[in-house]
């Protein structure tokens, strides 16, 4: 058998088994494993691209949520401000109402003094009338009697009127 | 990260070692039986055959050159260990049809002494070739050239070593590989298998990646089979060659009928995957009309130097390494002192370990050249 003389037989062989075995393996084993692999390959592709989808959306949650808070703590700040400021209207509008209310009463009251004091008066008044012609029918019932002490109650009188 | 990495580099080369080391313990005890039966074969056939004392005058002088070449060659019969011998059967086409008989019958005899008659026919084993006599003759003669004269060889389908061998090795990939895919079947989905096929599928995905995919590309997927079963073929023969005893130690990976047979599979797949660009490519080459003279030829020759050169460099990388493990062992014999064997075990243990190595790597290159010719052939056309 000389070395680099290949042998009918060998290659007879080599070239069924190889042929057989290509066949078998190809059939039963290569087949489902590269099957295999390649779905798993492909399922970890999937798993990956989605994982970087639902992080992406996820992100995009975040953004969402954060511009949401940013905008309800604008509008939470907005409402606030509005409250303070009619607060504050408030206070001014319920300040002036009190004072021109206050000064209101005020003037009603002035008006009723003033009233109760021209009352007084034409009052006073009345009396010293009455008072005035009550002496005067004294004087001129005394002087019908005396015409002296007439004289002198009637200067009396004028003093005392003078008094008062 | 890559300290851990490092570290388990360390572990797996520590660990081949290892291994080689316990083969390599073994190749030594192996060959010695192997060598010491080979010489006495040789010293027999010496003063057999040429009736005059052997031309070394001291009869002590070892010749390595019978001992490595009877081992790198193809035999009928697997020798064992001492006397033992595992019969093979011997299948002969002859002009009377087909002859068949155990191996056995020779009687482990090499020389032609030892006539098997079968259907009338006379049978020898002349240095593990079968010559059949031609009639009327008793006894194999030579001439001067240690030819036969009077015998001619019938077709030799044996179940030689070789071909037991390659047998072993289609076995021990169904077993591995149909084993691996049944894992698969039980529909875990996308888990990725645990055991066997966890060890294998990472080498499958690696001949997809790494060999098909770059070298052919689109259309890989057609050549996968070819190429997984060329890579594991050939890987497999290699370490089973490595392996120093029964039932290793058969050089067929380094047999060039082997290497030619892949070899030609190569050849017509490319070629029968050839398309319309690479015909062109060859037939027709982008050069001017004036030289087509001389590139069609070139091309045509260069159709069959591709797949000729594996088929060499496949042959002559293993047979390359079994003749300097089995030399390295034979000093041993040269010297004749077991003291050298402090000097050929480490050399030959360094060997076996790259040898290692190489049974991979040529498996590598072999698929990956043959994924390469493919990829030509139907690349896409650029011009």
């Amino acid at each position: 058998m000389d070395l680099v003389t290949p042998e009918i037989g060998l290659i007879f062989w080599t070239t069924v088994t190889f042929v057989i075995l290509l066949f078998l393996l190809a059939k039963f084993a290569w087949k489902p494993i590269l099957k295999a692999v390649r779905e798993r390959e492909s399922f970890i592709e999937d798993a990956i691209s989605s994982a970087d989808k639902a992080r992406a959306e996820m992100e995009q949650l975040k953004s969402d949520n954060e511009q949401i808070l940013r905008d309800a703590r604008a509008e939470r700040d907005g409402i606030l401000k509005d409250a303070r400021d009619m607060r504050e209207k408030m206070i001014v509008e319920a300040k002036g109402q009190a004072s021109t209310e206050a000064a209101k009463i005020v003037t009603q009251a002035k008006e009723l003094i003033e009233n109760q004091k021209m009352a007084a008066i034409t009052d006073l008044k009345n009396q010293v009338a009455g008072m005035s012609i009550d002496i005067a029918e004294k004087i001129i019932r005394k002087e019908l009697s005396d015409k002296a002490s007439q004289e002198t109650m009637v200067a009396e009188q004028l003093n005392d009127f003078k008094l008062n | 990260m890559s300290k851990y990495l490092k570290l388990s580099y360390l572990a797996v080369f520590v660990l081949l070692l290892g291994f080689s080391g316990n083969l390599q313990a073994s190749n030594g005890n192996g060959h010695n039986h192997d060598e010491e039966d080979a010489r006495h074969s040789v010293e027999e056939q010496d003063s057999h055959q040429n009736g005059e004392a052997s031309v070394n005058t001291e009869e002590d002088v070892y010749d390595p050159t019978p001992v490595v070449m009877h081992h790198i060659q193809d035999g009928h019969g697997f020798h064992v260990a001492g006397d033992f011998s595992v019969a093979l059967p011997v299948i002969l086409w002859t002009d009377n049809g087909l002859v068949t008989f155990m191996s056995s019958e020779f009687h482990h005899d090499i020389t032609g002494h030892h006539v098997v008659e079968k259907k009338g026919m006379r049978f020898v084993n002349l240095h593990e070739d079968i010559y059949q006599l031609n009639k009327g003759a008793e006894n194999i003669k030579m001439d001067a050239s240690h030819h036969p004269v009077n015998a001619s060889k019938p077709l030799d389908f044996s179940i030689t070593k070789n071909v037991f061998t390659l047998l072993l090795a289609a076995l021990i990939l169904c077993l591995i590989f149909l084993t691996s895919a049944k894992k698969y079947k039980k529909g875990n989905g996308h888990k990725v298998p645990k055991g066997l096929a966890s060890f294998m599928e990472p080498l499958v995905v690696f001949v997809r990646d790494d060999i098909a995919k770059p070298n052919i590309g689109k259309k890989y997927e057609r050549y996968m089979p070819l190429l997984l079963t060329m890579f594991f073929l050939i890987w497999t023969l290699n370490l089973i060659g490595l392996v120093p005893f029964f039932p290793g130690s058969a050089n067929m990976s380094g047999n060039i009928a082997f290497t030619f047979s892949l070899a030609v599979i190569t050849l017509l797949v490319t070629n029968f995957s050839g398309n319309k660009g690479y015909w062109k490519h060859i037939l027709l080459p982008p050069v001017p009309k004036a030289l087509w003279i001389i590139m069609i030829p070139v091309e045509i020759i260069g159709v069959l130097t591709k797949p000729f050169a594996l088929m060499i460099r496949l042959f002559a990388n293993i047979t390359a390494g079994h003749i300097i493990v089995l030399s390295l062992i034979s000093l041993i014999f040269i010297f004749k002192t077991p003291a050298m064997g402090l000097v050929s075990v480490p050399f030959a243990l360094f060997i076996s370990v790259l040898e290692l190595l190489v049974a991979a790597l040529q498996a590598y290159i072999f698929t990956m050249l043959t994924a390469l010719f493919i990829g030509t052939a139907v690349a896409e056309d650029h011009h």
